[in-house]
Order: structure tokens, then C-alpha cells, then sequence
């Protein structure tokens, strides 16, 4: 389904600042499959989704999704195969524009815009329904403006706008990070009911190990900018957060470093 | 009381004038909030429309066609800056200054010199100051603003289609745009081009009512664009929300700007001051929402502060 070759990104290349954020990055994932990526500051996991994504040129190496290369599509152009959540609750959305607005412009996602009515009433009631399923209420405010919405609430219709036409990939970097713990965990559940409802393959980045481990059918670390571990099926079941540190220092010979993960670990 | 005869003596010139620059400052609005760009193309454009529409007239052209044509001018001005942004990664205002000069040269070009004039005696016009106080169709203020509703009409309706709603998009979050399939330099350029058609359009319309176009008559437009713009937020903001209200509000905030410096030249104001007190007076509406930011933070500190210290 996603087939990533060899792909290697270095920023700012030949100047101080330079930085190799992806050193060779090979990764094949079926159709249905929900992995969770992890991994300590820096160590590439966004640079990845965004090379995905498309925005970034990759250095080298390839990107085919469902056969189709897309390694030097733009990033609008690929759009089209790929739903999208951000860390940064704003960045998802059109705050200016009104909830079904923003629903309506994802419905279109891939589709050439005409001159036809941005939004038909038909697509309204069908929203409506849609917004029922994440049980906050969004269905009573479909004219409201976005930029009126909880971080929460725009991470679940983010999540809604980024599912609403069927992508064959799900990318998610760190889409709850920016949430308090309830909100997080109650996007989370949605997420959860999203994927498997669509059976979409999807990437979660996510600083929580617990959440590492107990959501997905696939689990795998990211260090300086390569996939160090790859855990699935019933051996990502039975995982535990100790055997997954320990995984992790073997692979990589070193400790695991992220002041964010850390306090995740804490608050288990 | 012979200033107040003299004001309301002048207040259907100022009230027409205010209306077809209240075209001008819709276009305005399409970049400067819609798009959130700062499109200096203006100045130049504006005087290509009128440059456009009077040879056209003064060769004969029908007066609507010639309008079309302006307005036509006006989108391929608009693409010039557009694509010197979007395909050759130049800052947006800095485009728009490029693209400003170069009409310059453009406009002289179109009209042989430096000015060129239509006699409303000799030909036919679809305005004229000569008319402004006729209880006619003819009469500037309802041909304009028969135009200006027709124009709101439609970029109502055009902002509601899918296309329309991709601008309003790429205006708001480029990088949710991209991800939902928007293509967002087309649509910068589409925005940049529809906004310097319309100053076009308007500038056809200024040659037509003061008898003549100038290379310099767009001079100072995008200053006086956008104080049309904040004004008509400022007075109508809180009770117009449509989005086809909000437009009317930028005609009406032009309309109310002319008023003003017509009322302030009859007072005896030295009219060579007239640029720097428009210069001044958006300059300090520019900042209002900083300061009022600023404020508002300083503010939140100092309750948070007070409620620490008790
Ligand atoms: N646009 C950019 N320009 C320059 N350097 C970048 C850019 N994006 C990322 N980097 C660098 O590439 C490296 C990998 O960054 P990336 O954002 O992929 O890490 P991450 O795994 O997502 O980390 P985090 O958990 O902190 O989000 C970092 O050193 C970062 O500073
Ligand atoms: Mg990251």
C-alpha cells in the first residue's frame, strides 16, 4: 500500500545548520494496518509524515502509495490519497470559515473546484449526521466559525475533515500533544472508532508510550532518522513499556531521550 | 452657514466619487483581507483601466465593452504579480511594486502621453460629474451604484462556489488548504487577478466622470483602498456580518472617506496636505488592533498579577 524506499532528507545542506533528519528510510505498510510511530526529540518521526506529505522535496529515494509514485508530486496534488491531523489544533482548520464550510472543503479534496455551489444542502444534512457521531454538540453549530471551537474540537473535526473523503492514508503527527489529557483521550477514542470503522492504514506520531502500545496493530521507533525498532501483531499485544525502553537501547546504544516521553511514562 | 451650502453643494460629487472608488476598494478588500496580501499592483492598475476604457471610447469602442476590456486589463495585471510571486518567489509587495512600475511605462504606452481626455460633449459616457445633481438614470450615483450592487451580487455568489471558497481558504490557512487539495499559488494569483480587475474597473469609471485619464491618477489608491476598507469596518463592523454586507460596508467606508476630505478642503484645509492626512489617518487605524492587542494582553498580566499578589 505505502511503500517508502530509501528516502533520505538533510535540511539546510552545506551550511552550519546543517542536519540529516532522515538517513535512509525504508518502510512498507498493508492496507488496514494502524502503526504508531515513537521516538525521542528530533529523531525524524514529522520530517517523515511531512515527507509523505509532500512538504518537503525528498533528497533521494521514493514514495508510492497504492503503486503511485508520488515522490515529486505537490503536496496539493497528493492530497488526494493522504487525510491529515496536525499537532497544532490551528493548523487544520479555516477558523474564518464556518464548520460545514471547512467539512465542505474537504469534501472536495481532490476533486477539480468549479463554479458549483461551495456547499449543497444535501451536504449539510449529511454532515450533521457525520458531526452526531463525535458526540460534542458540533452537529447544533454548523454555522459557527471554527476559530469559536476548543483545540479539541477542532482536532476531532480535523479529524472528521481529514476522513470525510476515504484517504488511502491516515497521517496523524502528535494530534492530541496539544490537548489536556481528557480532550486527548476522548480524540483519541474517536480516532480510534474512525480507523477501524474505515479500516484506514494509518501513521500515529504520539509521545505517550502507553498510547504507542495500546492503540494500532503495528508499533515503531524512529532514531536520528532511522526506524530502529518495528514491532507487530501479537508481539505489539503483549508489549510493555519496560521491553519497549529495553528495545530501544539495544537497537540504538542509547538512552531514550525525550523529556516528553518521559512524562508520559511518569503518569502511568 | 456659506460652508454648509457649500458642502451639501458638493455632497453628490463626493458621494458619486466615494462610490466608484468604492469599487476600487473592493478590490482592495478581495487581497488585503481575503487573501491576507498586501498588493501594491493597484496604484498602476487603477490607471490602466482608465487608460484602457478612454482610448477605447475615443476610437469608438461600445462604453460596456470598453469596461469588459478595463476590467480584462486589470486581471492580466493582477497575473503579472501573481505569478512574479508564486513562480519566481518574490515578496508579494514587492511584486505588486514591480508590477506598479512597469504599468507605468504600460499606461504611457497605451495612451501616447501622459494624460489623455473624453469630452462628454463630443462623445457618449457612462458617467459624468457633469450630471451629478440631473434627476436622471444618467446620474453618476445611480449608474454606479446599479453597477457597484450588480458587483457585490456577484462576488457573493462567486465566494460561495467551490473555486471561491478555495480562495477564501488559501486566505485563511495555507497549509490546510494544501492538505485538502488546494492549490494554493493558483489561487493567490486568481485572487491577486480578480482584485486588479476590479480596481480596473473602476478606474474606467473615475476617466469616465472626471472627463480624462492620467498615468498618475491611481496614485495613492491602495492608501485610499484600504482606509475605505477600515472605515467601513469600523462604522458598519458590528451590525453587517453577511459577507455581501461587508462588501457594501467597503463601498459605503469609501463613500464616507470622501466625504470627509471634501468637507475638510471646504474648511480650508491646504489641499496638497490631503495625501499625508490620508497616509496618517490609516496609519494609526492600521495600528488600532496592535495597540488594542497589546493592551489586552498588558491587561490579562496585570489581573493575573493582582489576583497572585491577594
Ligand atoms: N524545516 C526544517 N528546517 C530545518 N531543520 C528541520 C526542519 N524540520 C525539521 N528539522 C530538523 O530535523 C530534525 C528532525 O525533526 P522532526 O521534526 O522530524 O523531529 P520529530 O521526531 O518530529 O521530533 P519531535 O518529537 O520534537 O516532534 C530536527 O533536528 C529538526 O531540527
Ligand atoms: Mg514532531
Amino acid at each position: 500500500m505505502l511503500k517508502i524506499s530509501n528516502v533520505e532528507k538533510t535540511f539546510n545542506p552545506g551550511t552550519i545548520n546543517e542536519k540529516k533528519a532522515l538517513n535512509g528510510i525504508n518502510l512498507h505498510i498493508e492496507k488496514g494496518d494502524f502503526v504508531t510511530v515513537i521516538g525521542g526529540n528530533g529523531a525524524g518521526k514529522s520530517t517523515m509524515l511531512n515527507m509523505i506529505a509532500g512538504v518537503h522535496p525528498v533528497d533521494c529515494g521514493s514514495i508510492v502509495i497504492d503503486g503511485i509514485d508520488i515522490t515529486h508530486l505537490p503536496e496539493y496534488k497528493r492530497a488526494k490519497y493522504l487525510g491529515r491531523v496536525f499537532q497544532d489544533p490551528m493548523t487544520g482548520t479555516a477558523a474564518d470559515m464556518q464548520i460545514e464550510e471547512n467539512l465542505a472543503l474537504a469534501a472536495r479534496r481532490g476533486k477539480r473546484r468549479t463554479l458549483r455551489t461551495g456547499i449543497t444542502s444535501g451536504e449539510r444534512a449529511e454532515y450533521k449526521e457525520l458531526l452526531k457521531i463525535l458526540g460534542l454538540g458540533l452537529e447544533e453549530r454548523l454555522t459557527a466559525k471554527v476559530g469559536l471551537l476548543s483545540g479539541g474540537q477542532r482536532q476531532a473535526l480535523t479529524l472528521l475533515m481529514a476522513t470525510l473523503k476515504k484517504p488511502k492514508l491516515l497521517l496523524l503527527d502528535e494530534h492530541t500533544a496539544a490537548l489536556d489529557p481528557k480532550t486527548a483521550k476522548k480524540v483519541l477514542e474517536i480516532t480510534e472508532e474512525i480507523v477501524s470503522k474505515d479500516k484506514l492504514a494509518t501513521l500515529m506520531i504520539t509521545h505517550n508510550m502507553h498510547d504507542a502500545i495500546k492503540y494500532g496493530n503495528r508499533l515503531i521507533m524512529m532514531h536520528e532518522g532511522r526506524i530502529i525498532v518495528d514491532v507487530k501483531g501479537e508481539e505489539k499485544k503483549k508489549l510493555t513499556i519496560a521491553q519497549l525502553l529495553e528495545l530501544f537501547e539495544k537497537a540504538s546504544g542509547s538512552e531514550f531521550a525525550s523529556d516528553k516521553v518521559m512524562l508520559s511514562k511518569n503518569r502511568e | 452657514m456659506e460652508i454648509l451650502v457649500q458642502l451639501l453643494n458638493a455632497l453628490p460629487g463626493s458621494f458619486s466619487q466615494g462610490l466608484i472608488w468604492g469599487i476600487m476598494a473592493i478590490g482592495v478588500y478581495v487581497t488585503y483581507r481575503i487573501l491576507d496580501v498586501a498588493d501594491l499592483t493597484v496604484d498602476g492598475s487603477f490607471a490602466t483601466g482608465g487608460a484602457v476604457a478612454v482610448i477605447l471610447i475615443l476610437n469608438g469602442c461600445n462604453l460596456w465593452l470598453a469596461m469588459l476590456i478595463a476590467f480584462i486589463a486589470g486581471l492580466l495585471a493582477g497575473a503579472i504579480t501573481g505569478l512574479l510571486h508564486t513562480c519566481m518567489g518574490i515578496p508579494v509587495i514587492l511584486a505588486g511594486i514591480l508590477t506598479q512600475l512597469a504599468l507605468y511605462s504600460i499606461n504611457l504606452k497605451i495612451m501616447g502621453k501622459a494624460n489623455q481626455s473624453v469630452n462628454v460633449n463630443k462623445t457618449d459616457l457612462l458617467v459624468s460629474l457633469r450630471w451629478v445633481k440631473e434627476l436622471a438614470f444618467r446620474n453618476p450615483l445611480i449608474t454606479v451604484g446599479v453597477v457597484l450592487l450588480f458587483l457585490i451580487l456577484a462576488l457573493y455568489w462567486f465566494f460561495g462556489t467551490e473555486m471561491g471558497c478555495a480562495i477564501r481558504a488559501t486566505g485563511i490557512n495555507l497549509n490546510m488548504s494544501r492538505a485538502q487539495g488546494i492549490n494554493t499559488n493558483f489561487n493567490k494569483v486568481l485572487g491577486i487577478m480578480l482584485s486588479n480587475g476590479l480596481v480596473a474597473f473602476s478606474g474606467a469609471f473615475l476617466a469616465q466622470y472626471q472627463g480624462f485619464a492620467d498615468v498618475k491618477m491611481g496614485q495613492g489608491a491602495i492608501v485610499i483602498g484600504l482606509a475605505a476598507v477600515i472605515i467601513g469596518e469600523a462604522v458598519f463592523g458590528k451590525i453587517f456580518k453577511n459577507f455581501a454586507l461587508r462588501l457594501l460596508s467597503v463601498a459605503f467606508g469609501s463613500v464616507i472617506y470622501y466625504i470627509v476630505i471634501q468637507t475638510v478642503i471646504t474648511l480650508g484645509m491646504d489641499a496638497n496636505l490631503l495625501k499625508l492626512l490620508s497616509a496618517s489617518i490609516v496609519a494609526v487605524f492600521l495600528a488600532v488592533p496592535y495597540w488594542r492587542a497589546q493592551y489586552a494582553s498588558r491587561h490579562m498580566r496585570k489581573q493575573k498579577g493582582g489576583k497572585e499578589n491577594a
